[in-house]
């Protein structure tokens, strides 16, 4: 188990010759006959994890860093991803710092809100367990106690890297599960 | 610096010989400690006394000796802009006496005191709007008094079958931990690799 876990028949092309013949007999199809077959799961999956749309929720420091990996450096936009204001064109929240009480019955309302499917990142030490305030009377620990959570990104904060790694694991724990079956 | 301060500590002790109990001069910073029940008299005369003008009001805040008597002492912080000077104004109260509120005289006051009220239990007599300012909806007890738990009470998490967020008595898996690796007690025993031996000759 591990990163590369991915059978290969589920990798995608990489850019080639190879890819490239491939996209010309899909042109040449839809030329012919004016559709083309596929895997809808594959379909499915392959549109998932290029528009993943995150829910704007930044808690503290930890957002500082997810505002930098989407600036122009990094720019996550080239992934398809998108900051959206609304919980219900998102398709993915990142935790981006302390959770407290005050906080917690809000945020689930907010993933809640979001229309299935859904997925969580967890990011920074906050939200992963606590943290630096994990025995404090007003924060909790952890952000899995409210909401189940698909990838944890570590670090205090993590660095803007930390998080698109943690993006391109959900991008490919999205292409491992099945779209019609879980 | 230290003796324009001095002379106007003496100024407003004289001005207000029955509401001042003490001033001080320490480290340039002037400090009146007044009576209670005359807080407002104090700050409309800081505020509006030529000598004064302490127009701009920084701030209020909470201290909590639990070996006193009268537990806590109420801060406050102003600022006077025409004269380029600073003053702190001290009084002490416990759980059950309420402080007159100062919002009458300072606007920006109001908040300051929820926040005193929400963290350590100081009542403000005469307050628009005493409530919670900074703690959870439904929150128990006063986190910055010093027999006040750090972990506190309660602990939260999502309830799947009542679909809500709810409240639990702290559970923790490990124990508060006090890392004091200077304390002879406490700290991690720094033994070299091969140092066991030297222990047992001696």
């Amino acid at each position: 188990m591990g990163v590369d876990s991915t059978p290969a028949h589920l990798q995608p092309l990489p850019p080639g010759a190879e890819q490239d013949a491939l996209l010309k007999n899909v042109f040449t199809e839809l030329d012919e006959k004016g559709f083309v077959v596929a895997n809808v799961d594959k379909l499915a999956n392959w549109a998932r994890t290029g528009s993943l749309w995150p829910m704007t929720f930044g808690l503290a420091c930890c957002a500082i860093e997810m505002m930098a990996a989407f600036m122009s450096r990094y720019d996550m936009d080239r992934a398809g991803l998108v900051f959206r204001p609304s919980p219900r064109q998102a398709d993915v929240i990142i935790v981006a710092g302390t959770l407290t009480n005050k906080m917690a019955p809000a945020f689930r309302k907010v993933y809640d809100q979001m229309a299935d499917p859904k997925y969580v990142i967890s990011m920074g030490s906050c939200a992963n367990g606590g943290g630096y305030y994990h025995y404090s009377y007003s924060v909790v620990r952890g952000c899995d106690r409210v909401v189940p959570v698909d990838v944890y990104v570590p670090g205090c904060p993590p660095t803007g890297e930390a998080l698109i790694y943690g993006i391109m694991q959900l991008q490919k724990k999205i292409r491992r599960t099945g779209t019609l079956w879980r | 610096m230290t003796l324009a301060l001095q002379d106007l500590g003496e100024y407003i002790s004289a001005a207000l010989p029955q509401e001042v109990l003490s001033t001080d001069v320490k480290l340039d910073e002037l400090t009146v400690t007044v009576r209670r029940e005359t807080i407002v008299k104090v700050m409309k005369f800081l505020r509006d006394d030529t000598n004064c003008l302490f127009k701009l009001f920084s701030d209020v805040c909470g201290v909590d000796y639990p070996e006193r008597e009268e537990r806590f002492e109420v801060v406050y912080h102003l600022l006077s802009m025409t004269h380029n000077n600073r003053v702190r104004i001290k009084l002490s109260t416990d759980e059950d006496t309420p402080v007159p509120s100062i919002v009458s005289v300072y606007n920006a006051a109001n908040w300051f005191e929820r926040e005193a009220w929400d963290m350590y239990g100081i009542m403000f007599a005469d307050h628009p709007d005493l409530r919670r300012i900074l703690t959870d909806y439904g929150f128990e007890g006063f986190p910055l008094r010093k027999d006040f738990p750090l972990t506190g009470h309660v602990e939260l998490r999502y309830d799947d079958e009542r679909k809500r967020v709810v409240y639990e008595p702290v559970k923790l898996t490990q124990d508060f931990r006090d890392f004091d690796f200077l304390s002879p007690w406490e700290g991690a025993k720094s033994i070299l690799p091969g140092d066991e031996k030297a222990e047992e000759e001696a």
